[in-house]
């Protein structure tokens, strides 16, 4: 067996972890669970970076994974625990469109459907990494975006945006293993402000009026 | 031949005679985590003893199926013992009668029994607890299933002496995502099925909240006895498929020397030893969940094990 089978293995491990997380954060009740599943989905793409800067000798993986690390295991996390309130972070039951089970049925669907979409892309990339990344990413994006969908506090929201975003980037170095730097550094200054934003937004929110459930803020008042 | 069919025997003493060893230890361990000192890790063989010295009590309005229903389901564990790999990782003499889909039959048929003996004595706890069970095991179901066809499509076969093979033949296997993702489902599973803590508390003494004791409240003397010794030999079984086979045959005899295999018996041992403290450490972390959040538990490992056949689709 030789080293870069393994680390197909080892990369097709990950990415399985990876989706994992992705699930988790569609499905956990706890908002602080659902960070905590954040920032190891975080830790698995930096790994999945790491593997495929290895396998391809890309010295760009190692500053991707490199800004994933710092940004958003480190960062982002530090700066909605700072921003946010403590008491969001203590609520237990999430208000939900759905319930556990058939969100976690409807996600399970969503996975197929992700394998469906990326077949005929498969054809188009030669990096056989892509078979694990480009699929899986695509599916933690659909899993993120339906994480904004079912669930109606904000900083579940607002981690349901980051995990499309962790999405992009898994199913990304394997497609583009030297995407410019530039890139890269847009995404990791930018992604910060965003998460900043909805932080102080949600901040704001919680004072006003007491709860972070944005799902019931549907219509507009005005006083 | 003679030799197979002596080999097979002591698989099955094995599981008789240690099944509740592995019970004791793990009550002292979990005790031991909650500081805490425990009972000897030898009191389920002291309880056993002692209830088959006691008088049965048996009410007469029950049947048949109450005085049956102990023998049935000691007997499920004591049959799965000859099928599958205890302490070899060649099948044995009478492995040829059934595979894992047969031990998961075997062990169901005496879920079942005890289940109609809850029923039969009309005590108001029993049938609750009896109807709770089947509301585990019907949303488990479908999830073991899919555990089970995942493996049997990964391997290619249900026998378990062939799949325990297929995950470490070349090692990098072992780290296949289906894999690791089959041995989360499998483990969650085997929580759910032996009322473990996210699920039941097996050491709860509140009748309105148990799932799996309430069924054996009405059991004194030899069918009490009988029912417990089931209970740890059924949890011990499961562990065995879930280590020799889900997991690794590692630890296991290949020759066919005697002392080969009883030196198996004590790796074997270790290796639950080793799960046994995984679990405790999980069972004093976690909370036991409402009765309607079940459902959701063993939805994720039904999801988790999907995701295992669709990694395993993909890959080829």
């Amino acid at each position: 067996m030789n080293s870069s089978s393994i680390l197909f293995a080892l990369d097709a491990l990950t990415g399985a972890l990876f989706l994992l997380t992705a699930i988790g954060v569609v499905a956990t009740r706890q908002v602080l669970a659902s960070l905590q599943l954040f920032i190891l989905q975080s830790v698995l793409l930096t790994l999945s970076a790491v593997l495929l800067g290895f396998a391809q000798g890309s010295i760009h993986l190692f500053a991707v994974a490199a800004i994933t690390i710092a940004t958003k295991t480190l960062l982002i996390p530090w700066l909605l625990r700072h921003t946010v309130s403590a008491e969001v972070y203590r609520t237990r039951e999430i208000e939900r469109v759905l319930n556990i089970p058939s969100s976690l049925l409807i996600a399970a669907v969503l996975i197929v459907l992700a394998y469906v979409v990326a077949n005929p892309l498969l054809g188009a990339v030669s990096v056989p990494f892509a078979q694990i990344n480009l699929p899986l990413g695509i599916a933690a994006m659909f899993l993120g975006t339906f994480t904004i969908v079912v669930r109606r506090e904000a900083v579940p929201q607002l981690l349901g945006l980051l995990a499309v975003e962790n999405g992009v980037f898994f199913a990304g170095v394997a497609i583009v293993p030297s995407l410019p730097v530039i890139a890269e550094l847009a995404a990791a200054v930018d992604v910060p402000v965003l998460a900043l934003v909805i932080g102080m937004l949600t901040r704001r929110i919680h004072v006003r009026l007491g709860t972070t459930s944005v799902g019931q803020l549907a219509s507009l008042r005005d006083c | 031949m003679i030799e197979r069919i002596v080999y097979n025997l002591i698989q099955v003493a094995v599981v008789v005679g240690f099944a509740p060893l592995v019970e004791g230890v793990t009550t002292r361990l979990k005790e031991i985590l909650q500081s805490k000192r425990g009972p000897s890790i030898f009191q389920p063989y002291r309880d056993i003893w002692k209830l088959l010295h006691k008088d049965e009590i048996v009410s007469e309005h029950s049947s048949w199926i109450f005085r049956a229903a102990p023998y049935v389901a000691f007997a499920a564990p004591v049959f799965c013992a000859l099928l599958i790999p205890v302490l070899t990782r060649y099948p044995l003499f009478f492995a040829f009668m059934g595979d894992m889909l047969g031990v998961g039959f075997v062990l169901a048929l005496g879920g079942f029994f005890t289940t109609l003996a809850a029923v039969d004595t009309a005590n108001p706890y029993g049938p609750m607890g009896a109807s709770r069970t089947r509301m585990v095991g019907f949303l488990a179901e479908p999830a073991f299933i899919m555990v089970f066809l995942t493996i049997s499509f990964v391997a290619g076969s249900t026998i378990p002496y062939i799949v325990q093979t297929r995950w470490v033949t070349p090692i990098a296997n072992f780290f296949e995502p289906s894999h690791i993702l089959l041995l989360i489902a499998f483990l969650m599973l085997i929580l759910a099925e032996d009322g473990r803590i996210p699920v039941d508390s097996p050491s709860g003494q509140f009748e309105l909240a148990m799932i799996d004791r309430s069924k054996s409240l009405e059991y004194s003397g030899r069918g009490a006895a009988l029912l417990k010794w089931a209970s740890a030999m059924k949890f011990f079984v499961l562990l065995v498929v879930f280590l020799n086979v889900v997991v690794t045959p590692w630890g296991l005899a290949q020759g066919k020397d005697l002392g080969e295999v009883l030196l198996a018996i004590p790796l074997v041992l270790f290796k639950m030893f080793c799960f046994v403290l995984a679990l405790v450490c999980i069972e004093s972390s976690l909370a036991k969940l409402r009765l309607f959040r079940i459902t959701e538990f063993i939805g994720a490992a039904f999801v988790i094990s999907v995701i295992a056949v669709i990694t395993q689709l993909s890959q080829i």
